[in-house]
């Protein structure tokens, strides 16, 4: 084949473990990729997917040694080349996109510098030129006024602008092989619908091979016409992305297919049990077997190859003994728990035209007032909600949309500015150290990262009996009592309260932030993106955890997030926020169906679906919205729907749809019913 | 096959406790243990030193006046014929003490004050901020002496002393170090909790910056054995005839080349503490990972 560009023959990389062992981290991967093709890596955290995408660079972490096999890009294998030969191959050749673009960028210079230090070192560019060049790849990678971009420094830019900046980088020695280490991760999922597209746009127009690896599911479904399931190291599954979602052969690529909350399934996702071995504890015989439903005798003694499932002529293959078993098990999607709203349920908290603005303390702000400088707009303004008892009320939004800044306040951790907000009898604009104890045991919160959320040098034991001896005084062996039953109940077990948060998982970890709050036997408990740090798997054993809970202990959440998908699954109403401001409230059915307010909309069709290829194009260029603080909608100027002056002049009206179902727009209810068709991922024509 | 979720991951062994793991990090460097035998060696003489001495290191001999080193004097007799060596023992006990002393102070005031500080924020901390750099804009050696010349020169005041001039610069470090530490969600649980300021300085804050206070009271307490030494020298700190390294090296250095050895022998006990306290100091700093530049712990 004369297409062929890289084949990844038999790799096999070790890492020195203890006593002059060595680790592999990946064990005899073959991949073979063609020129302007595209390939999806997936797996769990752990799995060696980063370790084989610096691989493909020819490059090894500090310490790793290649055991065996080779990795030809033409024919050309780069692990036989020397320092000088590999630096020509690196960025002129294949190049990187790394995780994350803000680490990646060098904080103190310019952008269009940095570009143009790498034109200078692959193109041989000099000076002008060279930035002249690096503006030109600005405005490939569709940045809005490109020069002017050339001039600003990392922080000033979006996280979005930031990826784009590192994509342009990359493009800049003309590679053959993009490798993308999770591009999208941590952006938002408008920011990361148009990022997707324009890396379709580049591997049209420049007929770059792409390698994408990632966690997510629903990006590769998009981005990838192959894909790879990597599992402790090896490839356990390989074909195209269509046959491995409709007919996916490994129970691990099942598992994860389960466990990926879907906009199309109000269900919980199907958690996948226990976690990747680590790779010097890999069990003999299939790596996947203690985790697996199908296995027997012969998987714990028998490491299966790699063999052509299906038909033969299908470039399909599974790393499975009973490949055939998994094949005729059904593979049904999770079911459906229907419409689940109390909606007689009587009013929990009641926020009545929250404002909340940023910076009213300190030196700096004394400052601003005495000169006259204007405040910063609010970063929530005007919200009315009402969380019932019992409920799940989900938060939607981008990053700066307010939906933390609403938890926060509630939580007592965040001045309001203007508004009710109430509990009961309680006043909740009081700051959490004037609180009644009462109310600060009945507010609880989870946050996003587990890593922060524990102090690194207390016990898992130290920090659950803090909450159980402010909130209830117990004595310590009663503590300690309550502490191995919590954790229990975490289904983590009680020798867990020994142990440091270093020595956890990150599942591990978040179990134990639910437990804390859980401590305090809360009525209301504030979960701001309890779950988007996690990886698939684990996210749905989380959610499988906190919807238990809520079962058990009849909590209500407010539950913030980002993620349609993972709010389909848990939330029985939902409130969008943008720019600080209400878009829609209505019940999850309510939201996700018509009439949608468009930026609602616009949130739901940037969403991946797991669907193969169903992402519409979008192609439009960013356009800045009004933001926070806008004297009309805050979603003028990136609305697609906008109908005049109106919309930047004025605030958009409360419209009743009924049934508790609002939206803030000033198109009429009957004119966003009508345009709904177009919505929701159902698949289209790719 | 059964399993459960999460179940406890055969990596995940018992705790190694998180002194050995320091420990192991720590004795890697043989720098490092050089730096720990000589202060652990100086700190034993110290101890032992009125048990040992073979001379009173304030008795007068006319008759063996700056005698060259023997095996009565290893490090000979200065001018008034008392034994150097006998004077070198016992003569960091009394800087030791003080710089001890005021280190622990200075790391446990400014650690906690810097660490609060950082919590607090807003105004407080601006306030409290600029007065510590104002403290901080005044050379440490013209503090001391102002407030040595002010109040007199007992211990209690010297200590006094040097707490003050050297705590605004533990303060800023702690400041720096729990910064990182306060956006921190556990922190903010903590706040949520209704916590006072008090605690969760104590509980949340200061375990994390424990390993930056360790580094800090080694690298105090070697510019403030200098410090304290250097009073002695200029005749504000040890009153005569109290053996002290400082005073010692002060009464004989008009002797220095008829007799080197009573101005040398204390000279080099200075060193080699300030040296085992520095190297102690840099191998408290890797082993914590805190030396991030040379690439933390190996």
């Amino acid at each position: 084949m004369s297409d062929l560009l890289l084949s990844v023959d038999k790799l096999s990389v070790g890492y020195p473990g203890p006593g002059g062992s060595v680790v592999h981290v990946l064990s005899d991967v073959s991949l073979t990729l063609e020129r302007g093709a595209s390939l999806g890596i997936v797996g769990e955290s752990g799995c060696g997917k980063s370790t084989l995408a610096l691989a493909l660079l020819g490059f090894l972490r500090p310490g790793g040694r290649l055991l065996d096999g080779a990795v030809r890009l033409d024919g050309t294998d780069l692990f036989a080349l020397g320092p000088a030969e590999l630096q020509a191959v690196r960025g002129r050749r294949v190049a990187l996109v790394p995780q994350s673009a803000s680490q990646a960028l060098t904080p103190s210079l310019r952008v269009g510098q940095q570009i143009a230090e790498s034109l200078e070192l692959h193109q041989g560019l000099a000076g002008n030129d060279a930035e002249a060049a690096a503006v030109d790849l600005l405005a490939q990678v569709r940045l809005p006024k490109p020069a002017e971009i050339a001039r600003r420094y990392p922080h000033q830019l979006s996280g979005g602008q930031q990826q784009r900046v590192a994509i342009a980088m990359a493009l800049a020695g003309g590679p053959e092989l993009l490798v993308l280490d999770e591009p999208t991760t941590g952006l938002d999922v408008t920011t990361q619908s148009h990022i997707l597209d324009l890396l379709d746009e580049i591997r049209e127009r420049t007929r770059a091979a792409l390698i994408y690896v990632s966690h997510d599911l629903g990006v590769i479904a998009q981005v990838s016409e192959r894909l790879a399931v990597m599992y402790a190291g090896e490839v356990v599954e390989h074909g195209p992305t269509t046959e491995l979602f409709a007919r996916p052969r490994h129970p691990y690529t099942r598992g994860l297919l389960a466990s990926a909350p879907r906009l199309s399934h109000a269900a919980l996702p199907v958690a996948l049990p226990g976690r990747p071995p680590a790779p010097d504890a890999r069990p003999a015989g299939c790596a996947f077997a203690p985790r697996c439903a199908f296995a027997d005798e012969r998987c714990t003694a028998e490491a299966p190859a790699l063999v052509a499932v299906d038909s033969p002529t299908l470039p399909h293959d599974a790393r499975c003994h009973h490949w055939l078993r998994v094949a005729e098990a059904s593979f049904a999607l999770p079911v459906s728990l229907g419409v689940r709203v109390r909606r007689e349920a009587p009013a929990l908290v009641d926020v009545q035209g929250l404002e909340v603005r940023y910076g009213q303390l300190g030196l700096e702000s004394l400052w601003r007032r005495a000169s006259g400088a204007p405040a910063p707009p609010p970063a929530v303004q005007g919200v009315h909600l009402t969380i019932r008892r019992g409920e799940t009320l989900a938060l939607v939004g981008e990053s700066g949309s307010g939906k933390s800044t609403i938890a926060r306040a509630i939580a007592g951790l965040q001045p309001v500015t203007a508004g009710e907000l109430r509990l009961g009898e309680h006043d909740l604009r009081r700051p959490s150290g004037r609180r009644p104890v009462e109310l600060r045991r009945t507010v609880q919160l989870i946050f996003q990262n587990p890593d922060a959320s524990l102090n690194p040098r207390q016990t898992v034991g130290q920090i659950l009996e803090r909450p159980l001896q402010i909130f209830f005084g117990l004595p310590r062996l009663e503590r300690r009592r309550r502490v191995a039953e919590l954790l229990d109940q975490m289904r983590l077990g009680a020798h867990y309260a020994e142990r440091f948060p270093g020595q956890l998982s990150g599942g591990e970890k978040q179990r134990v932030a639910i437990a804390r709050a859980f401590a305090a036997e809360p009525e209301l408990v504030l979960c701001d993106e309890v779950v988007s740090a996690l990886d698939v798997s684990v996210q749905a054993a989380v959610l499988e955890l906190l919807a238990r809970l809520k079962a058990e202990r009849g909590v209500t959440y407010l539950f913030i997030s980002h993620d349609l998908a993972v709010v389909r699954a848990i939330a029985d109403r939902v409130a969008v926020l943008f720019g600080g401001r209400l878009c829609e409230v209505g019940t999850a059915p309510q939201v996700y169906g018509p009439p949608y307010h468009p930026y609602t909309k616009s949130l739901l069709a940037a969403v991946p679906d797991l669907t193969p290829n169903s992402r519409p194009a979008t192609r439009a260029a960013e356009t800045p919205a009004a933001g926070a603080g806008a004297k009309g909608c805050p979603f003028a100027g990136r609305c697609p729907r906008q109908i005049g002056s109106i919309c930047a002049e004025q605030p958009p009206p409360w419209r009743d749809a009924g049934d508790g179902h609002g939206i803030a727009c000033h198109i009429p209810l009957e004119e966003l019913r009508d345009a709904a068709s177009v919505a929701l991922p159902v698949a289209a024509s790719a | 096959m059964t399993t459960t979720t999460a179940a406890p991951s055969a990596a995940v062994t018992a705790a190694p406790s998180a002194l050995r793991s320091f420990w192991r990090a720590y004795r890697h460097a043989p720098a490092n243990l050089v730096g720990l035998a000589l202060l652990v060696g100086h700190l034993a003489l110290a101890l032992v030193a009125p048990l040992i001495v073979p001379h009173s290191p304030t008795a007068l001999n006319a008759d063996q006046l700056l005698q060259p080193p023997s095996v009565a004097h290893p490090f000979g007799t200065d001018r008034f014929g008392r034994d150097v060596f006998s004077r070198v023992l016992l003569g960091g006990r009394v800087a030791l003490a003080i710089t001890l002393v005021s280190a622990a102070l200075s790391v446990l005031i400014g650690g906690l004050f810097g660490a609060a500080m950082a919590y607090l924020g807003g105004v407080v901390d601006e306030l409290a901020m600029r007065f510590v750099d104002a403290l901080l804009a005044i050379p440490g050696l013209l503090l001391l002496l102002v407030i040595v010349t002010a109040l007199g020169s007992g211990y209690t005041v010297i200590v006094l002393a040097m707490v003050l001039s050297y705590t605004p610069g533990v303060i800023r470090v702690a400041r720096a170090a729990a910064l990182e530490y306060v956006p921190r969600d556990f922190v903010t649980a903590a706040r949520a909790r209704g916590e006072h300021a008090f605690d969760v300085t104590i509980r949340e804050l200061w375990p994390n910056v424990l390993d930056v206070l360790l580094v800090e009271f080694a690298m105090r307490a070697s510019w403030m054995l200098l410090a304290v030494s250097g009073l002695s020298f200029l005749g504000f700190g040890v009153n005569p005839p109290t053996p002290d390294w400082g005073l010692m090296i002060s009464e004989n250095r008009a002797l220095l080349a008829l007799a080197p050895w009573s101005t040398v022998a204390p000279m080099i006990a200075i060193a080699s503490l300030v040296v085992a306290l520095n190297l102690v100091a840099d191998g408290v700093a890797k082993a914590a990972g805190l030396d991030r530049s040379r690439g933390g712990p190996v």
